[in-house]
């Protein structure tokens, strides 16, 4: 990867409409390190920068099944093998009372995979990122919206980079250092 | 088909957020609570007063870790009391929260996302102070431990046949499921804090919870698809809590307990009063805050119908009870209905009547049910009339089972009026402290409502 005194190049925009059509003309361009931050969730906006595999759904599909096999088995073994109890003569393996207990840590596996699996694929808690240098950026959690091409683009190239952006009528350009 | 049925009702609806406002003014008008806003003297008095009542819980449970649960009322036959009266309550108010957060995120109900916040903190603190009663309970609650399945040099495992396990696991897995859903709906307007904090030690602070959250467009789908899929995990729990605490009871076979009617009537009990009580909180925390632009008549109303049809749920509920007690022809089922309407608690069974079935009815009136006076007066009402249904299952079901031998009465002592009001300073310390330091509604899913925030082709 190529070392350049800046991170990339970032435009603003003052509304959700206008970021998805300047990253689709960005995308469109052939620049694939883009991103777009916005102050909510834009419907879109991740097509349009060419984000396609989200992972979570299997991250949470995994610890459910995590959740929920190891919660039976542990009652199977628990009631079958290691404490075996009579209760009223009813069988060792009296599968419906372990149900409850099963679906629970299912849930809870699940949520827990959801939450934390979300957050390492996000790559977070990360506490410096170098978009945070610029000062305009503290409106990307207000109402201003962003689009950054990465100088590790191959296709990147300071002046022609720029050139694009300025062309999608931004309300600011400015460079990210690195 | 969504919309045109929107534009068809728009006409007699409140709006869910008053016009006029814009990204930056709600951004600034939520922060602007917790971060430049002077601590008002009510915050003060409001927050000393729940201290206060705090210190008493504190003081209640040191003399009761010194001297043992027989300073409360309980007796045999009635071995749950107040324990269980009152943790039932406090997971009943609980489930508005998620209820509000997840299933109605499923359902689209947009008009959520001005009150989930609080809700969710609601919540949290009303399950915290209801995990407080069964530990306290237990009589030796340093070895609360014991329920959970560890390896120990005793060679002993719980039993997972007992509803009381099960019950242990759900209420667990439904406090951390709430935390999870909270924080991460926290996540973002952590970062608007951070952005927009002036002090040093409140941007670190808020730095930190944020977690670096910059709002990039990856990350936003992924943190959607992970709310969406918390909120569809969430969804069955909800429902699923209540029923295990109802199990509880539907599985022992003391008569009056031993019902299948319990699961759905406990789950919309829960409801009743968690709305209840979210409402008691939203009315004066948007009277107070000046917040009626985004927790509108609309919301009020919302509530207010939803608590109407869980109470006519829980007057389903009591009807049965009532029916069965006479079409069973078991004698002891007909006996419990005979003492519920004339044995020595009967007042408390017909306080119970007024305040769930009667009292609400006054909600089928517009006038009222939009009123903030009124509804906060019938959610108080509600409030009352859920605890003295979770006493008269508990204790009038106890006192006198099968052998005339065997009954007894309960009367609760100044110990276990201590502990209970105690929680309730807790809850609202709790939710004092958490109006103060935390955006009580959500930024960002209050930007997504406006009309903006949809990309037009």
């Amino acid at each position: 990867m190529k070392r350049t005194s800046e991170y990339g190049i970032m435009a603003e925009f003052d509304s959700a409409t206008a970021l998805v059509a300047a990253a689709h003309r960005v995308h469109e361009a052939g620049y694939k390190k883009v991103d777009a931050y916005s102050p909510f969730p834009v419907e879109g906006l991740a097509e349009a920068i060419g984000f396609h595999r989200d992972e979570v759904p299997l991250v949470v599909l995994i610890g459910g099944l995590i959740g929920g096999l190891s919660a039976y088995a542990l009652q199977y073994w628990i009631a079958n093998i290691s404490y075996p109890i009579n209760v009223g003569g009813k069988p060792l393996h009296s599968w419906p009372a372990f149900i409850v207990v099963t679906f629970e840590m299912t849930i809870l596996f699940a949520g827990i995979a959801a939450v934390f699996g979300m957050l390492a694929l996000n790559g977070l808690p990360m506490p410096y990122h170098p978009v945070f240098n610029v000062p305009r950026f503290a409106f990307a959690t207000k109402d201003r919206f962003f689009l950054i091409v990465f100088s590790s683009d191959p296709q990147y190239n300071r002046a022609a980079t720029r050139q694009l952006l300025e062309g999608l009528r931004p309300k600011s350009i400015s460079e990210v250092p690195d | 088909m969504d919309e045109q049925i929107e534009q068809a009702t728009a006409g007699d609806r409140a709006p869910v957020i008053e016009p006029g406002h814009t990204f930056a003014t709600i951004t600034d008008k939520i922060s602007s609570i917790v971060l430049t806003r002077p601590t008002s003297t009510g915050w003060f008095i409001g927050f000393g007063l729940s201290f206060l009542l705090t210190m008493m819980l504190l003081y209640a449970i040191g003399y009761l870790f010194a001297r043992g649960v027989g300073i409360w009322g309980i007796n045999i036959p009635v071995g749950w009391g107040f324990a269980i009266v009152n943790f039932v309550w406090w997971i009943g108010i609980g489930h508005a929260g998620t209820l509000i957060s997840a299933i109605l995120l499923l359902l689209r109900q947009s008009w959520r996302n001005s009150i989930n916040r609080f809700a969710e903190a609601m919540t949290l603190f009303a399950v915290s102070c209801a995990g407080l009663f069964p530990l306290l309970h237990m009589g030796r609650p340093w070895l609360f431990y014991w329920m959970f399945p560890y390896p120990n040099t005793m060679n002993y495992w719980p039993q997972f046949r007992s509803p009381l396990v099960w019950d242990v696991f759900a209420v667990s897995t439904y406090a951390t499921i709430s935390l999870l859903f909270w924080f991460i709906g926290l996540i973002p307007d952590f970062a608007t804090l951070r952005d927009r904090a002036e002090g040093r030690p409140a941007k670190m602070i808020y730095g930190m919870l944020s977690m670096g959250w910059r709002g990039s467009a990856r990350h936003w789908h992924r943190y959607e698809t992970a709310y969406l899929l918390l909120a569809g995990l969430a969804t069955p729990l909800v429902l699923s809590v209540h029923t295990v605490v109802s199990f509880d009871f539907a599985i022992a076979i003391v008569p009056g307990w031993h019902t299948t009617i319990f699961p759905p009537y406990f789950v919309a009990g829960a409801i009743y009063s968690g709305f209840a009580m979210v409402l008691m909180l939203a009315i004066p925390i948007r009277k107070f805050y000046g917040l009626e632009d985004f927790i509108t008549e609309r919301h009020l109303q919302n509530s207010a119908k939803v608590m109407l049809a869980t109470g006519l749920i829980v007057a389903y509920g009591y009807g049965i009870e009532a029916f069965m007690g006479w079409y069973s022809g078991n004698r002891y089922d007909s006996f419990l209905l005979w003492n519920r309407l004339h044995g020595p608690y009967a007042f408390f069974y017909y306080m119970l009547l007024i305040c769930n079935i009667a009292a609400p009815q006054v909600l089928w009136i517009r006038k009222l049910r939009t009123s903030p006076m009124w509804l906060f007066l019938v959610s108080g009402v509600i409030l009352v009339g859920m605890w003295l249904e979770r006493f008269i299952i508990v204790v009038v079901s106890l006192q006198r089972d099968f052998l005339n031998s065997s009954w007894g009465m309960y009367y609760p002592t100044r110990w276990d009026w201590m502990t209970y009001i105690g929680t309730i300073g807790l809850f609202l310390a709790a939710m004092f402290l958490f109006v103060r330091i935390l955006p009580m509604i959500s930024i960002f899913e209050m930007r997504t409502l406006l009309p903006e925030a949809e990309v037009k082709e």
